[in-house]
C-alpha cells in the first residue's frame, strides 16, 4: 500500500513540478480549437450568454423567481456546472487522447490530466466575464464577502482533481465508463440546484438532494459567496472531508496502476 | 554518470477484445458468476521481451537488430521510460530523447514558432531555453519566412524539417533511434547527416534499432540480437 502510495505521490509531484508542461499543452488545446474564428475562445462566453438568457427567462417566470435574485444565480450555476461537467467528460479521455505522446515520451501521467484542468480553468475564466455584466444589469453589488470565493475554488479544483485522475485511470481501462459518466452527469445536472433555487425545495427533500449531493456543496462554496452570502458550514465540511478522503483513495489507487495506463492504450 | 540497467525484464502486452473492455459486461459476469471463465477469454497476453540483462555505460553505442516483431521497439520504449517492464527492474540515468517519432505533439494548426515552443517543452526545455534557441532552429530548419504560418500549410519535407531541427537542437545524455533518420532534400540530408552524428556523438550511450548491418558496423561498438522477445548475443 505505502509503495503504491509513494508511486503516485512522486509521479503526482512530478506533474506539478512541470506545470508550465501542463500549461503549454492546455494552451495549446485552446489555440488549436479556436484558431480559425476571429473571436476565439469568445464565441464560447457569447453561446454562454445566450443559453443563460434563454433559461433565465423561462425559468425565472415557471419558478415566479425575481429575475434580480434568479439570473445572478443562474449565471454562476451554469458557468460553474459548464466547467465542472465538461472537466470530468474530458477526465475520461484524458489519457486516450494522449496516446501517441504517452507511448512516445516518458511524462508524469498526472500531466495530461493537469492539461485538462487547465484547459478548462482558461475557458470558465472567458465565462465568468458575465457575471459582474449581470450584476452591471441588475445594479447589484459584490459584497467583501465574495472574496470567500478564492478559497472555495481551491477546494472545488482540489475534488475535481482527483476525480479526474481517478476517471482518467479508470475510463482509459474501461472504455465504455465514459458514457456512463456522460449519463450520470446529465442526472446530477437536474439534481443540483442549478436551474432551480434551493429555497423552493419542500423541507423534507433537502437532505435528499442537496446534503448528500456533493455538487451542490461544491458549486455552492464558490456560487454563494459571490452571490453575497455565507456558505454553511456543512458546505466547507463536505468539501473538505470529500478531498481528503478522495486523495487518500486516489493516490495510491494511481500508484497501482500508473504503470499499467501506456500498456491500456 | 550515465547508465542503464536492465534487470531480468519482461514485457507483456495484455490484448483486450471488446468484451475485455467493456466494464458493463465485466460486471454482468461477476454478476453471473462465470468471471474466472470469460476473464481468460477476454485476456489475451502476448510477450514481447522476456528477461532481458543488459548494462549500458558512458561510451556504448549499442545496435539492436533483430526480425519485425523481435521486440526491438518494445525494447526502445521501456528504455525510455514508456513501458515500465511487468516483471524485473530498469535503472535509467541520464536526460533521454528519443528520435523514434521526431513529430510527435507538433500541432497543424499552430505555427513554426508555436510548434517549436510546444516540441520543446515536450522535450524538456525550458520556454526561456528556447527562446534562446529559436532562431538557430528556425534557420537550420531554412523554413523562412514559412515560420509563422500554420504547420499544416508545409510541404511534407518542410514539417519534417522543423521537427528535425527542434529534435536534435540539444545532445542528450542518452538518445534512442528506430533507423538512422534521413530528411529532406539533397541538400538539407547532408547538413541533417552532420548535424545528427554530431549529436550522436556528443551523447555518451546511444541506442539504435535498425535492420542494416552496414549501420551498425558505422556507428555501434556492441551489438544485441532480439529474437521473439528474447535476447540471443550480446
Amino acid at each position: 500500500m505505502l509503495v503504491f502510495f509513494k508511486s503516485g505521490w512522486r509521479d503526482i509531484c512530478a506533474a506539478l513540478k512541470k506545470y508550465d508542461l501542463a500549461g503549454v499543452l492546455g494552451w495549446q488545446d485552446i489555440r488549436q480549437r479556436y484558431r480559425r474564428s476571429t473571436l476565439g475562445p469568445f464565441w464560447i462566453t457569447i453561446s454562454m450568454g445566450v443559453l443563460i438568457v434563454a433559461l433565465g427567462t423561462i425559468f425565472g417566470n415557471l419558478f415566479g423567481t425575481p429575475m434580480k435574485e434568479f439570473l445572478p444565480f443562474l449565471t454562476l450555476g451554469l458557468i460553474l456546472w459548464t466547467f465542472i461537467s465538461t472537466v470530468l467528460n474530458e477526465a475520461c479521455t484524458g489519457f486516450t487522447v494522449a496516446e501517441s505522446i504517452i507511448k512516445q515520451i516518458s511524462l508524469p501521467l498526472f500531466t495530461h490530466i493537469l492539461r485538462v484542468l487547465w484547459r478548462n480553468m482558461v475557458i470558465f475564466a472567458h465565462n465568468i466575464v458575465i457575471f459582474p455584466l449581470v450584476l452591471l444589469i441588475f445594479w447589484l453589488p459584490l459584497q467583501p464577502i465574495a472574496l470567500l470565493f478564492i478559497p472555495g475554488f481551491v477546494l472545488l479544483m482540489l475534488n475535481l482533481s482527483w476525480m479526474s485522475l481517478i476517471l482518467g485511470v479508470f475510463c482509459s481501462r474501461f472504455r465504455d465508463l465514459a458514457q456512463i459518466v456522460g449519463n450520470l452527469l446529465q442526472v446530477f445536472f437536474y439534481l443540483t440546484p442549478i436551474i432551480w433555487m434551493p429555497q423552493l425545495l419542500p423541507k423534507r427533500f433537502n437532505l435528499l438532494l442537496l446534503d448528500t449531493n456533493p455538487f451542490f456543496h461544491l458549486i455552492e462554496i464558490v456560487r454563494a459567496p459571490l452571490l453575497g452570502t455565507s456558505p454553511s458550514a456543512l458546505n466547507w465540511q463536505f468539501g473538505i472531508v470529500l478531498a481528503l478522503i478522495g486523495w487518500s483513495i486516489t493516490i495510491p489507487f494511481y500508484g497501482r496502476f500508473r504503470s499499467r495506463i501506456a500498456y491500456w492504450l | 554518470m550515465t547508465h542503464i540497467l536492465m534487470d531480468n525484464v519482461c514485457v507483456d502486452f495484455p490484448i483486450y477484445n471488446t468484451t475485455g473492455r467493456s466494464l458493463k459486461n465485466r460486471i454482468m459476469q461477476a454478476a453471473t458468476g462465470s468471471f474466472m471463465g470469460s476473464n481468460e477469454q477476454g485476456h489475451v497476453v502476448v510477450r514481447a521481451l522476456q528477461n532481458i540483462f543488459l548494462e549500458l555505460s558512458e561510451g556504448d553505442r549499442l545496435g539492436v537488430v533483430g526480425h519485425n516483431g523481435a521486440g526491438k521497439s518494445t525494447l526502445l520504449r521501456v528504455i525510455s521510460g514508456v513501458y515500465e517492464p511487468t516483471s524485473g527492474s530498469i535503472k535509467v540515468k541520464g536526460r533521454i530523447t528519443n528520435l523514434i517519432d521526431i513529430h510527435i505533439g507538433m500541432d497543424g494548426e499552430l505555427t513554426g514558432i508555436e510548434n517549436i515552443y510546444l516540441r520543446g517543452a515536450l522535450l524538456g526545455f525550458k520556454r526561456a531555453w528556447i527562446s534562446k534557441k529559436v532562431n538557430d532552429i528556425v534557420e537550420f530548419a531554412g523554413i523562412g519566412d514559412f515560420i509563422d504560418m500554420p504547420l499544416r500549410t508545409y510541404s511534407t519535407g518542410m514539417q519534417l524539417r522543423l521537427a528535425f531541427s527542434i529534435a536534435t537542437i540539444q545532445p542528450p545524455d542518452i538518445l534512442v533511434m528506430d533507423e538512422w533518420l534521413t530528411v529532406g532534400d539533397a541538400d538539407f540530408q547532408e547538413k541533417a547527416q552532420h548535424r545528427l552524428k554530431e549529436i550522436v556523438d556528443k551523447s555518451s550511450i546511444l541506442v539504435i534499432a535498425t535492420h542494416s548491418p552496414a549501420l551498425v558496423e558505422k556507428v555501434c561498438n556492441r551489438t544485441i540480437r532480439l529474437e521473439r522477445g528474447a535476447l540471443m548475443s550480446t
